[in-house]
């Protein structure tokens, strides 16, 4: 079984979806929760359409079912999970019937999604940005979690909780520390015997606490807190929340330097733009995949004349600063990585080239890799803590629907295309059209607006213009747009940055709207 | 005396939360359930033994002991559907010749690979294809035409051809179906075995019979994402990059030139091994590693042909 929840996989992983598509040609049923009915859901056994932000009402709800059911997996909870009675008692109001109202997901859609979860002798929980693009994103992904230590499907070959990663090494940039509060392979900065080994390393004093992300050092900007920026590899003046606001901050910087391959909206508000060369196909290197694998990039190509490798770059700076790190290698960076990260120790790169790339955690050269995590939680005895549940609530999204703003947009990916455009916008490719609204043929027809109809799109917080498009995938009062084209439609603009305090990340999947015909068509 | 703390016990210890603060301690080495045994199967293949797994196949098994097999319209990552007919062998009490690639081994089988009747058989293929079909980008055509001896010429100028204008309606990849010999490898690869998008079938009948889009529109009006996996897996050049047609047509494309480096693809984070094909400082394809376990040379639009934004000139990049 595999539910697929927040993914539209068919068009933002579809590599990963051969894979889906190969079970349910093996008789594995696929359920998928996503606002929309995407392609992804056009191959579920069920699509559950439930209301934007309602994901915990819908988890809690299914608890609920499971337990009360007696389906829960009693003996994996006692054996390795903590805080159950707390939890059992706390789904207890998330009936059925009201998560049908609250979410919008039929009460028998919800049990069958509940049963077919908890019966399953294998099943896969599978997110992405869905979930993760929230104001309360952790608490999104914790009453997922929940519902895997719940069953156990967690730990066990073909059971398991998945995030999609967007990115082809979002997860290596996690791995190698670049998070707020970790240092590289996930060692928390403020342990002090851990730090401890990375300061003896480096001969260097680190920080003891942890640092910002991404939308704090906006706040931080605005404090006036956070003066200068060094920027590699990132189009934050496109893709924040908010645009206007990131514009504002970024343009009040006192210095700003910004590291990359394109000219990009950033780099137009930079003081230094460094010409970077392309990590996948001009550098030598490794990247993490989304199954933890860590895989080795290869130059293919020669750099273009002006360009320099991301690793020669920050090298020479180092050396302008009065550090001499010698000339950048990949495989020694590599290697010294390896000193320091226990999870990376066994990954030579002798070892990646054999094996065809190798998933972390591995420990020495014999350690095979691991192709799934916490199958420690089902060792007798458990090994190390237990994995606690946790009571979360649900709240709405923070951008209101009201009678000013009545449809909620939510934003994501098209096939073809990839975040703010930087690299996609070069492809040619014939599935694209011109960036447009889709709208669910039953508020056009309300809105008296035919296919190609130009539109004004209003937030709290900006306006754009937008063609329209029929999607019947979207039930009325939902619409959608990507940020893949931020010239034609600058849907940032609209998006609001309620940040998830602890991820660090707005809200793009929530975002009150209305809209106006254009006079002028 | 020095006083010690009493080490909390056991469990205790697993009582606490985990911390962020701490690591994990490692657990267990995670394993696959092991694969079902198969019992092995002795047959003989031109008079030698070989035993292989229940459920292999003769191509399998020919290959075991070194056997070389000519396939077409075969693929590791495919279902077999036995169309070209050149892999065919001779197996004792069949009144037909088997395709090896599809027929499963059973016990005491003795099969011949290179008998008189095999031979012919396939120099009949070869010889039928080739004169109906352009096979000259196909890479496999002319070591086996030699090999089986075939002369499509022998069937004379006026042989019917299924000769037909070249079909480019998009920038991507062009469908040239004069050289086309109906493998069905990319309607596969569009349906069940890997993509399951069924833009394309075959249309018509006999002689007639072509590769098509519904009601023969053009691609960029069909259900084609334009995953590419369909000229990833063509054996003879009938679907081509765009690049690679190009400069095929303007005579630049030159294979002893060519690197080819794998790497992984720039997008989303599945890890999609790239095969970038190099020309003079240049890519002029992708392609991926059929065997690697996360793409099985498979890859969606922007891995295949995501990368044009590599080598853009400076000029275009500053617009």
């Amino acid at each position: 079984m595999i539910l697929l929840w927040g993914s539209n996989a068919r068009e933002t992983h579809p590599i990963f979806f051969h894979h889906v598509l190969k079970g349910i040609h093996n008789g594995a049923k696929l359920y998928v929760i996503d606002p929309r009915r995407t392609s992804s859901a056009q191959w579920a056994d069920t699509w559950l359409g439930l209301d934007v932000g309602s994901d915990i009402y819908l988890a809690n709800a299914m608890a609920r079912e499971i337990i009360n059911s007696g389906l829960e997996n009693t003996k994996f909870i006692e054996h390795a999970t903590s805080g159950f009675e707390a939890y059992r008692e706390h789904v207890q109001k998330f009936t059925l019937e009201r998560a049908e109202c609250e979410t919008g997901v039929p009460a028998a859609a919800i049990k069958q999604v509940a049963h077919a979860y908890a019966g399953a002798g294998r099943a896969q929980l599978c997110w992405t940005l869905g979930i993760t693009e929230h104001h309360n994103a952790v608490d999104n992904v914790v009453a997922l979690i929940n519902l895997a230590l719940l069953t156990g499907h967690v730990g066990r070959y073909g059971s398991g909780v998945c995030p999609l990663r967007g990115q082809n090494n979002v997860q290596g940039g996690g791995d190698m520390g670049a998070i707020p509060d970790r240092l590289p392979g996930f060692q928390h900065v403020e342990n002090d015997e851990l730090r401890g080994k990375f300061e003896k390393a480096w001969g260097t004093k680190i920080p003891a606490t942890k640092g910002w992300h991404i939308s704090h050092m906006l706040d931080a900007m605005e404090r006036r807190e956070l003066t200068t920026l060094y920027c590699l590899g990132e189009n934050p003046a496109d893709s924040e929340a908010d645009r206007h606001r990131a514009l504002k901050l970024l343009s009040g910087l006192e210095f700003m330097v910004v590291q990359d391959l394109f000219y990009t909206k950033t780099a137009e508000l930079a003081d230094v733009v460094l010409p970077a060369s392309a990590g996948w196909c001009e550098s030598e290197g490794t990247v993490t995949s989304s199954e933890r694998r860590v895989q080795r990039v290869r130059a293919a190509v020669p750099m273009p004349t002006g360009v320099r490798d991301d690793t020669e770059i920050i090298f020479d700076l180092a050396r302008r600063l009065g550090h001499n790190w010698g000339e950048p290698k990949a495989e020694c960076i590599w290697n010294e990585l390896r000193s320091l990260s226990p999870m990376n120790a066994g990954m030579s790169y002798a070892r990646l080239e054999e094996h065809g790339g190798m998933q972390w955690p591995c420990y020495d050269e014999q350690h095979p890799g691991e192709m799934f995590l916490h199958g420690r939680l089902w060792h007798d005895p458990l090994i190390g803590p237990r994995a606690p549940f946790s009571v979360v609530e649900s709240v709405d999204p923070v951008d209101a629907l009201d009678p000013q703003f009545p449809i909620r947009l939510t934003t994501g990916r098209r096939l073809d295309s990839y975040n703010t455009g930087v690299q996609s916008g070069w492809l040619n490719s014939p599935l694209r059209h011109e960036e447009a609204i889709d709208l669910s043929p039953a508020d056009c027809r309300q809105y008296n607006l035919h296919e190609g109809d130009k539109v004004r799109v209003t937030s709290r917080r900006g306006s754009v213009v937008a063609p329209v498009r029929f999607d019947s995938g979207l039930r009325p009062g939902l619409a959608f747009l990507t940020m893949h084209f931020p010239d034609q439609v600058a849907t940032n603009d609209l998006t609001i940055d309620a940040v998830d305090p602890r991820s660090g990340t707005s809200e793009f999947k929530a975002t009150a709207i209305r809209i106006e015909k254009c006079l002028e068509q | 005396m020095k006083q010690t703390m009493p080490a909390p016990s056991q469990a205790a210890e697993q009582e606490l939360a985990p911390t962020p603060l701490q690591p994990i301690p490692p657990g267990p080495v995670p394993q696959a359930p092991p694969p079902r045994e198969r019992r092995m199967i002795g047959i003989t293949i031109d008079g030698q033994p070989v035993s292989v797994p229940e459920g292999s196949t003769i191509l399998e098994a020919a290959r075991k002991i070194g056997i070389d097999t000519p396939t077409l319209c075969f693929l590791e990552s495919l279902t077999p559907v036995n169309v070209c007919r050149v892999c065919v062998v001779e197996m004792e009490g069949s009144r037909t010749l088997v395709p090896a690639c599809s027929r499963k081994v059973e016990p005491k089988m003795a099969i011949k690979t290179d008998s008189e009747r095999v031979r012919l058989s396939r120099k009949m293929v070869l010889e039928f294809l080739a004169s109906s079909v352009d096979v000259s980008t196909a890479p496999q055509f002319a070591g086996y035409m030699e090999r089986y001896d075939a002369k499509p010429e022998r069937f004379g100028r006026n042989a019917d051809t299924v000769e037909q204008p070249i079909k480019i309606d998009n920038d991507l990849y062009v469908r040239d179906y004069s050289k086309c010999i109906l493998c069905y490898k990319c309607v596969e690869a569009c349906g069940v075995d890997a993509q399951n998008t069924f833009a394309i079938a075959v249309s018509g009948r006999g002689f007639s019979a072509s590769i098509a889009t519904e009601f023969q529109v053009p691609l960029p009006d069909s259900a084609c994402v334009y995953c590419g996996n369909c000229i990833g897996v063509c054996p003879t050049g009938a679907l081509m990059f765009k690049s690679e047609y190009d400069m095929r047509h303007a005579g630049t494309w030159d294979e002893s030139r060519q690197q080819q480096t794998t790497t992984i693809c720039p997008y989303c984070g599945v890890g999609c091994n790239l095969t970038v094909h190099e020309q003079d400082g240049e890519i002029v394809k992708v392609t991926s590693p059929l065997d690697h376990s996360v793409t099985h040379g498979n890859l969606c639009i922007k891995g295949r042909f995501g990368w044009q934004f590599v080598q853009i000139e400076p000029a275009e990049k500053q617009e």
